[in-house]
C-alpha cells in the first residue's frame, strides 16, 4: 500500500506539471484560437536557459527564475506573436498550425545547435539539500511539493483571469470575433500578446520544473508535450478544470505503468507510448466542437494538363539520370535521398492538397514500406515492393478509420499520438506472432536494406538506384496528376470544399477518406522503400516523429496542391546537405533550414512551386530561350561528365546562366507593356481573360 | 437639424473593385435615417466604413463636427460610434454576462450595464449565465441591442437587424431601436426588410451600385421605386 501511494505521490507532482504546461496551451488555445504544437519546445528553452543561467554560469536561483520567466519567457512569447502569427493571423487554420510546427522543428534544432546534445547537462531539483517530509505513510520532497502548490496557484489564477476579468473576456472575445472585438473597445493586439506572454511563461514554469527529472534533452523535453496535449484534450480544448483533471489521469498512469507494468520485452516501450495512446483515445472518445476562430480560406488546387505533367515527368527522370551520372562519392551519398523523400512529401499532395487533411504520420507510413521492403525483399524481388506499398496502403487505411472523427488539428494530433505509439512502442518491438504470422520490425536494432532487381539487372549501386527512384518518382507524379484530373481526385477537393455538402450529394465519407489516406500511405511507403535502398540500413529513429516534421513544412511550403511539389520537397530538403561537407556548423544550419522556411510561409501562402512556376514559365514558353537553356544544361552535363568542371563550378554557372536567360525571358515577354486598364473596364476596354474571375473572386472574398 | 454623424463622399473598395463611388450620409441625434438598397449595393460597406472596421479610399468621416477619418474601429467605439453587424453582433462562445462585461470600456461598471441591459430586456437576465450562441435568434439580437443602450452610444449603426428573425420579434426590435433614437442617438440603419425600418424612419436613402440614387422621407413613392429596383423597373 504504502509503494502504491509513493507511486502515487510521484504521479501527483507529474500530474501537477502536466497540469500547469497544458493550461497554458489551452489558455493560448482559448485566447488566440491558435493551437501551439510548439509549446513544449518553448517549455524546453526555458528549461535550458535555466541551466545555463544556474549550471552553466552560477547565476543565483531567484535571479535566473526571474530572469527567465519575467524577462526571455515574456519576450518570446511577444517575438513568436510579432514575428509568427501575425503576418499569418488572416490565413487559415492550417497555416497557424505549420507556423507552430515550424516553430517546433526549429526550437528543437535550434537548441542542439546552441547546447551540444552529446553533453550531459543534470539539473537539480529545488530545494534537493532539504530533508523531505512526511505526509502520513508517504514521503514528499520539496520539488513535488512546490510542483503540486504551483499547479493550485496556476489554477486559480488562470480561473480568475479568464471568468472575473475583462481583459480575460478580451482574450476570449477576440477568438470569437476578432472584428466585433475591436468594436467594442477591445484591443485584439494587446488580448494576443497578454495570451502569448502568459502562455509561454506556463510552458516556461512547467519545463523548469519537470526537466530535473527527466534528461535535458531537446527533443524528448520538447515531446513530453503529448502528455500536455492528452490533458488538454480531455478539457477538450477549453475547460481548465477538465484538464487539470486529464493530466492527474496521465501523470498518474504514467507513475502507475512504471511501478507495476510487467517487464518482459515487449512492454517497455507502452509506458513511454501510453500518454499517445491516451491521446489518441480521448480524440476518439470526448465529444469536441468544431474548431473555434475556424476559417474556411482553402487554397485554390490547380488543374494539370497532361501534356504538362507528361513534361514534368519527363523532367524528373532527365533529372534523375543528370544526378546519377554527375555526382561522385560522398555527394552521390549525400543526395541518394532526395528523390525518396520527395515520395514522401508528394504523399502529402493527394492527402492534404487535394482532400484536406492534415497528416502528421507520413514518414511513419514510409517507415512500414522500408520494414516491409527490408524483410521481403533481401534478395530484390520486385513483388516485395508491390507488397510494402499493400501494406503501408493497409496502415494508411487503419488510421483513417478513427480519423473519420477528426479534422483539422485534432486530426493533426491524432496522427501525431500514432506516429509517436509507433516510435516509442511499435517499432521497438522484438518478433512477434500474429494469427500464426511472424511479424518482424526493426529487430530493435538496424535493419540491412538491398535494391531491388529488375529484368535481371541488380539495382545495388547508388546511381542504379538514384535513377530508379526519378522513375518511380516521375511515374508516381503522373498519377497524383491523373489522379486530380479524375472522378476521385474531384470527389476529393469536393470533400475538402464541404464535408456536409459532399455527404448530402451522396459521397460516402468513410470510403473517400479511407481511399486517400490508403493511396497517401502507399505512396509514402514505396518512398520509404527506395529511401532504404538508399540508406542501406534503417533505424526506427529515421521514420519518427521529429524526423517527419521537416518533410510536412516543406511539402506546405512548396504547395500541397501541386504535384511538382515532390521533385521541389526532395529537392529543398536534401539538396543543402551538399554543404555539409564544407564545414562542421553547416550541420546545424542545414537542420534549421526547413523551420526557417516553414515560418517564412507567410511571405508565399500559395507555395513556392507556384511561384517558381510564375517565374519561370516565361523561359518555358520562349521559343528562343528554352532551347538556348536546354543546350546550357546539356553542355554542362557533357563538360561534367568529361571532368573538365567541377561539382561546384557546374552549379554555380548552371545557376548564373538560368538566372541570366530567365531575366531574358521576362523582358522579352514584357517588351510591349500593356496599359493598366481599370477593373470595372475589364471585358469592355479589354477583353475579357480566363483569368479575370478568379482575380475578382479573390478581391471579394478579401474584403 | 445639424449632422452628429456624417459621411462625406466616402469612396471604398474591395481590393481592386471601387462598391463605393463617393457615398454622402448625415445623420442628427435623435434621427432614424435607413440605408436601402439591392443585394450588392454597398450598404453593409458603408456601415463599415463609418465604424472605422473597412478603409475608406477617399472622404471624410464626421462625428460631432470633429473629423475621425481614419480612426481605429475600437477609437471610434470609445468616441460612441456602435455598430451592431449583420449576422448577430455578439461573442457566441461568452455567456451573456461575458458579452456584457466587453460594453465595460465605456467606463460604466458591470452592474450598471448589466441593469440597464436586463431592465429593456429581461429575458437576457433569465439566460445570464448561457453561451450567447446558445440563444434564440432574438434573443442574441436583443443582446446586440443591449450594447445600443448600455454603452449609451452617440451613434448606433444597426446592420440587417431583421435577418433570419420572425415579423413579430422584428417588430418589438425596432420599437426598442425607436426609444433609443428617442433618447438622442443618431441611428443609421440598414435594412433589406424595407417596410419593417420604414415605420421609424425619419429619412431613407436608396443606395444602388455604391451611389445614393434617391433621398426622403420614407412614403409610398420611395417604397414603389425600391420595388421597381428590388424586381427590376416595369417597362
Amino acid at each position: 500500500m504504502e509503494q502504491f501511494l509513493a507511486f502515487g505521490i510521484v504521479g501527483l507532482s507529474t500530474a501537477a506539471i502536466y497540469a500547469v504546461i497544458s493550461s497554458g496551451l489551452v489558455l493560448t488555445y482559448v485566447t488566440t484560437g491558435v493551437f501551439n504544437f510548439a509549446h513544449g519546445a518553448a517549455g524546453m528553452l526555458a528549461a535550458f536557459c535555466y541551466w545555463q543561467l544556474t549550471v552553466g554560469w552560477g547565476w543565483p536561483v531567484p535571479l535566473a527564475l526571474a530572469v527567465v520567466l519575467l524577462v526571455l519567457a515574456p519576450g518570446f512569447g511577444l517575438l513568436v506573436e510579432r514575428v509568427l502569427l501575425r503576418p499569418v493571423q488572416h490565413l487559415g487554420e492550417a497555416e497557424r498550425m505549420v507556423m507552430m510546427v515550424a516553430l517546433l522543428s526549429g526550437l528543437i534544432a535550434g537548441a542542439r545547435w546552441i547546447w551540444d546534445p552529446n553533453v550531459a547537462r543534470p539539473l537539480p531539483t529545488f530545494f534537493a539539500d532539504r530533508t523531505p517530509f512526511r505526509a502520513g505513510p508517504v514521503t514528499i520532497t520539496w520539488h513535488q511539493a512546490i510542483t503540486m502548490v504551483v499547479a493550485v496557484a496556476v489554477a486559480a489564477g488562470l480561473w480568475a483571469l479568464l471568468n472575473r476579468t475583462r481583459t480575460g473576456a478580451e482574450m476570449r472575445a477576440t477568438v470569437d470575433d476578432r472584428a466585433l472585438a475591436g468594436l467594442t473597445g477591445a484591443d485584439p493586439l494587446r488580448a494576443n500578446r497578454v495570451a502569448w506572454v502568459l502562455g509561454t511563461q506556463l510552458a516556461a514554469v512547467g519545463g523548469i520544473l519537470i526537466a530535473p527529472s527527466v534528461a535535458l534533452d531537446a527533443q524528448q523535453l520538447s515531446l513530453l508535450i503529448v502528455s500536455a496535449y492528452t490533458a488538454a484534450i480531455f478539457g477538450r480544448l477549453r475547460s481548465l478544470p477538465l484538464t487539470f483533471l486529464g493530466a492527474v489521469v496521465v501523470g498518474c498512469m504514467e507513475s502507475y505503468l512504471t511501478g507495476y507494468l510487467p517487464q518482459n520485452a515487449y512492454l517497455p516501450g507502452l509506458r513511454l507510448a501510453a500518454p499517445a495512446l491516451l491521446l489518441f483515445a480521448a480524440l476518439l472518445l470526448f465529444p469536441h466542437r468544431r474548431l473555434r476562430g475556424r476559417d474556411r480560406r482553402l487554397a485554390p488546387v490547380p488543374l494539370p494538363s497532361m501534356r504538362g505533367a507528361l513534361v514534368f515527368a519527363a523532367s524528373v527522370v532527365v533529372a534523375g539520370v543528370a544526378m546519377a551520372t554527375v555526382l561522385q562519392g560522398k555527394d552521390l551519398i549525400t543526395l541518394g535521398p532526395l528523390l525518396p523523400l520527395g515520395m514522401v512529401a508528394l504523399s502529402y499532395v493527394p492527402l492534404a492538397g487535394y482532400a484536406g487533411q492534415i497528416s502528421l504520420c507520413q514518414l511513419s507510413m514510409a517507415g512500414i514500406g522500408a520494414v516491409v521492403w527490408a524483410h521481403l525483399g533481401a534478395d530484390g524481388q520486385p513483388w516485395a515492393l508491390l507488397v510494402a506499398v499493400l501494406v503501408a496502403a493497409l496502415a494508411g487505411a487503419v488510421i483513417a478509420l478513427p480519423a473519420l472523427r477528426l479534422s483539422g488539428v485534432y486530426l493533426a494530433l491524432g496522427t501525431a499520438a500514432f506516429t509517436v505509439v509507433l516510435d516509442r512502442w511499435i517499432f521497438t518491438l522484438p518478433s512477434f506472432d500474429v494469427l500464426g504470422v511472424r511479424i518482424s520490425l526493426f529487430e530493435q536494432g538496424s535493419l540491412e536494406v538491398s535494391g531491388p532487381s529488375l529484368f535481371g539487372l541488380r539495382l545495388d549501386g547508388e546511381r542504379g538506384l538514384m535513377v530508379f527512384s526519378a522513375v518511380c518518382l516521375a511515374l508516381v507524379s503522373l498519377g497524383v496528376a491523373a489522379l486530380r484530373r479524375g472522378r476521385f481526385g474531384r470527389r476529393l477537393i469536393a470533400l475538402r470544399d464541404s464535408e456536409a455538402a459532399y455527404a448530402t450529394l451522396g459521397g460516402n465519407l468513410l470510403v473517400a477518406r479511407v481511399a486517400v489516406f490508403a493511396l497517401a500511405a502507399g505512396i509514402a511507403g514505396l518512398g520509404g522503400a527506395l529511401y532504404g535502398m538508399q540508406l542501406r540500413t534503417i533505424t526506427a529513429d529515421q521514420f519518427g516523429l521529429v524526423a517527419g516534421l521537416p518533410i510536412f513544412l516543406i511539402a506546405v511550403i512548396g504547395g500541397l496542391g501541386r504535384v511538382g511539389n515532390g521533385l521541389f520537397a526532395g529537392t529543398a530538403y536534401i539538396g543543402p546537405n551538399i554543404l555539409l561537407g564544407l564545414a562542421s556548423w553547416t550541420q546545424n544550419l542545414v537542420a534549421i533550414l526547413p523551420a526557417l522556411a516553414g515560418m517564412g510561409l507567410g511571405q508565399s501562402p500559395d507555395g513556392i512551386v507556384v511561384r517558381l512556376r510564375r517565374e519561370w514559365e516565361p523561359v518555358a514558353r520562349d521559343r528562343l530561350v528554352l532551347p538556348a537553356l536546354l543546350a546550357a544544361v546539356a553542355l554542362a552535363w557533357a563538360l561534367r561528365i568529361a571532368d573538365a568542371v567541377n561539382g561546384w563550378v557546374l552549379l554555380v554557372g548552371l545557376a548564373a546562366v538560368a538566372s541570366a536567360l530567365r531575366a531574358w525571358a521576362a523582358a522579352r515577354r514584357n517588351a510591349p507593356a500593356e496599359p493598366e486598364v481599370p477593373v470595372e473596364w475589364w471585358g469592355v476596354r479589354r477583353p475579357w481573360r480566363a483569368e479575370d474571375g478568379e482575380v475578382l473572386a479573390r478581391g471579394i472574398a478579401r474584403g | 437639424m445639424s449632422a452628429l454623424f456624417e459621411l462625406r463622399d466616402v469612396r471604398a473598395a474591395h481590393g481592386r473593385i471601387t462598391v463605393l463611388h463617393g457615398v454622402g450620409l448625415r445623420v442628427a441625434a435623435g434621427e432614424v435615417v435607413a440605408l436601402l438598397g439591392p443585394n450588392g449595393a454597398g450598404k453593409t460597406t458603408t456601415l463599415r466604413v463609418a465604424a472605422g472596421v473597412h478603409p475608406a479610399e477617399s472622404g471624410r468621416l464626421l462625428l460631432g463636427g470633429r473629423d475621425v477619418t481614419g480612426a481605429r474601429p475600437r477609437d471610434l467605439a470609445r468616441a460612441g460610434v456602435c455598430l451592431i453587424p449583420e449576422g448577430r453582433g455578439v461573442f457566441p462562445n461568452l455567456s451573456v454576462r461575458d458579452n456584457l462585461l466587453m460594453m465595460t470600456f465605456t467606463g460604466r461598471t458591470r452592474a450598471e450595464i448589466e441593469e440597464v441591459a436586463f431592465s429593456r430586456f429581461p429575458v437576457l437576465a433569465k439566460r445570464a449565465s448561457q453561451t450567447a450562441g446558445t440563444l434564440s435568434g432574438g434573443e442574441q439580437q436583443m443582446l446586440a441591442l443591449a450594447r445600443g443602450l448600455a454603452t449609451d452610444p452617440a451613434v448606433l449603426l444597426l446592420d440587417e437587424l431583421s435577418m433570419g428573425l420572425a415579423p413579430l420579434v422584428v417588430g418589438r426590435l425596432y420599437e426598442q431601436v425607436a426609444e433609443i433614437a428617442r433618447q438622442g442617438v443618431a441611428v443609421l440603419v440598414v435594412e433589406q426588410f424595407a417596410s419593417a425600418v420604414f415605420g421609424i424612419a425619419d429619412h431613407a436613402a436608396v443606395l444602388v451600385r455604391g451611389r445614393i440614387e434617391r433621398r426622403g422621407r420614407p412614403d409610398d413613392g420611395l417604397r414603389a421605386e425600391l420595388s421597381a429596383l428590388y424586381l427590376g423597373s416595369p417597362t
